[in-house]
């Protein structure tokens, strides 16, 4: 402030809310405003009350008291939740490495040189943009236990005599549910590769097919190493929202038949919702933040990974 | 964005070297089945929701593959006989204003981490971007607690203020990538023109980014017509469900599915966004891929 007053002719202050208004910090501030409200007191508050609802009993209409961990010792106990884990890591594993890799087969073939590549693409992603509750209403009926197609289709060929009870049955009803979900999942999957296949030079390519490479070579000692970011970011996403999934499970066997198809998510769902304990669900729902913290590291290391080899830093 | 532009280049790689009956056993058989699995969903979709009910389930004497009487009995159904064209109405009433609230969140928010710069904004993209990786599986329950403490239970509110909590962070993320292109100079000499921060943000900066505004903006309408776990907890009565909602809850009756009204109303509420898609496919992608490089 001492120059200030040295100045010869001092020059008249503009209004503190002005100054306040016009400085980076507090224009920043503002703008961040709407933003924050909306995430603090949407996301940020229900994040926090949901770990402590988790700690209480309350149930629909009643309002709960700190029970500590006694909702986690009762699931400790419960082997329908220990189901619903076993089932949420089978669900996740098997229809991640599917999707990847199909996606992956996918996304090869559309950044070959073919006609009409934009027309294929569009259609690919159209699986990802329907609604998936309403999509997965037509793998309902396509695994119907009566007039399933896929059965209909089967036994005319002869492969097998009597319909496929897809839905009615553990283990089937776990790979139908996964394929139904994999099928949803690989657009995503291929057309986030194919944006990171098209910045790779085909120069590269042609100067390994030149120094002698086989194609597989080409693959493995070019693309790959060069795709390896991209997929460690695209596949911490596909992880995270299969982990997460709710509608399929809930639209296709609502954890059924005898909780064979029970995902954390969907458990946690009938727990709090329509069984009312509120406090249960919200112990599951917390038991699966462990899980999606590891998938986020898993994607913050694979960002970092991806700047250093831009040489950015 | 800039920098993993894709390079686009038009050359033919080593496809010539190819021979015919190679490149149809490795390119488009493996295409044809890939075209063929993701597709044939919609398809039977599509043909249950036209066919008449004697030909449903017949599959002896009606090939299940096609229809020879197509109707539109469901179709007239579900429009005239259910609450359908209200759960339409609230889908789009919800999708339209939380996408519109989201953008204008985002505009400010991205710009501010972006180019103000002030102090910890590098902090908050980071948590801006963790926030994007929170599911709505984890939050549901609590948010029903707020929701009805507040006293928004079993309303469009209660969506349109709950939907942007996944729409504003990705939309800022994005947003962000977009602002990251525009040149610092024009922002500088705008500057020294005596352009205020708000000139710049509304006549330099939105204009340059209206790609990234209807690349965003389509994106999380898509999202909000996606959305089942909020709408399928905070709504109860039959005339605020959503459709993907109204649908799954209120016309399976029972064990008697009627799969050719179901149809129709998946057919019907997929269309919109089916429709949206078509118009503006590139902006999907480069939102798409531009969420998962950024």
């Amino acid at each position: 402030m001492a120059h200030d007053e040295a100045a010869a002719v001092p020059v008249p202050r503009r209004p503190a809310l002005r100054r306040f208004l016009e400085s980076r910090n507090g224009l920043g501030l503002l703008f961040m405003l709407p933003a924050a409200v909306f995430l603090l007191c949407f996301l940020t508050y229900p994040l926090g009350l949901g770990v402590w609802l988790g700690f209480t009993d309350t149930k629909i209409g009643r309002t709960g008291v700190f029970v500590g961990l006694e909702n986690y010792a009762w699931l400790f106990d419960d082997p329908v939740f220990w189901l619903s884990v076993f089932n949420t890591l089978i669900y996740t594993v098997v229809a991640s490495i599917a999707k990847f890799a199909l996606g992956l087969w996918l996304a090869l073939l559309l950044n070959r040189n073919l006609p009409m590549k934009k027309f294929f693409r569009a259609v690919i992603l159209l699986p990802w943009v329907v609604p998936t509750v309403l999509s997965a209403m037509a793998f309902w009926w396509i695994f119907d236990s009566q007039f399933s197609i896929i059965s209909w289709v089967l036994m005319k060929w002869g492969v097998i005599s009597q319909p496929i009870n897809f839905l009615g049955d553990p283990w089937t009803a776990r790979w139908s549910v996964i394929a139904a979900n994999v099928w949803r999942g690989i657009p995503f999957v291929a057309i986030s590769l194919l944006a990171g296949l098209q910045t790779i030079p085909q120069s590269l390519n042609e100067a390994a097919a030149i120094d002698g490479a086989t194609r597989w070579q080409m693959f493995t000692k070019v693309t790959l190493p060069l795709l390896t970011p991209i997929i460690a970011v695209v596949m911490t996403f596909s992880v995270l929202f299969t982990f997460t999934d709710f509608q399929l499970i809930y639209v296709l066997t609502r954890g059924g038949p005898v909780n064979a198809t029970h995902l954390m998510a969907t458990l946690s769902f009938q727990r709090a919702i329509p069984g009312g304990q509120l406090g249960e669900g919200a112990a599951i729902a917390v038991a699966m933040i462990p899980f999606l913290l590891a998938a986020i590291l898993f994607s913050f290391f694979g960002l970092q990974r991806r700047r250093w080899q831009q040489g950015n830093d | 964005m800039a920098k993993t532009a894709p390079t686009d280049d038009h050359s033919e790689g080593m496809d010539h070297f190819d021979s015919r009956a190679r490149r149809i056993l490795t390119l488009w058989l493996p295409l044809a089945c890939f075209v063929f699995v993701l597709l044939f969903p919609f398809y039977w979709m599509a043909i249950t929701a036209i066919k008449p009910n004697y030909q449903l389930t017949d599959y002896e004497n009606y090939s299940p593959f096609w229809v020879v009487e197509p109707t539109l009995r469901h179709i007239r159904y579900l429009l005239f006989e259910t609450t359908y064209p209200a759960w339409m109405w609230n889908t789009i009433v919800v999708s339209v204003v939380s996408t519109a609230l989201a953008l204008v969140a985002s505009v400010f928010a991205a710009y501010a981490i972006e180019r103000l710069r002030f102090r910890g904004a590098r902090m908050t993209g980071l948590l801006i971007f963790l926030a994007y990786l929170v599911p709505p599986s984890i939050l549901f329950i609590p948010l029903a607690v707020i929701v009805f403490q507040v006293g928004i239970f079993d309303s469009k509110l209660a969506l349109i203020l709950t939907y942007p909590t996944f729409l504003i962070p990705f939309c800022t993320w994005l947003l962000m990538g977009y602002f990251r292109s525009i040149p610092y100079e024009l922002e500088e000499s705008a500057l020294v023109d005596g352009a205020t921060r708000w000139q710049i943000l509304t006549k330099i900066v939105l204009p340059l980014s209206v790609p990234g505004l209807i690349s965003a903006g389509i994106f999380a309408f898509t999202l909000s017509w996606n959305e089942f776990i909020y709408a399928l907890t905070f709504i109860s009565s039959s005339e605020n469900k959503t459709v993907p909602v109204g649908v799954l809850t209120e016309l399976v009756r029972g064990d008697i599915y009627e799969w050719g009204a179901l149809m129709s109303g998946a057919l019907l509420g997929s269309l919109p966004v089916v429709i949206l898609y078509s118009f503006f496919v590139d902006y999907y992608v480069s939102s798409m891929t531009g969420a998962v490089k950024e």
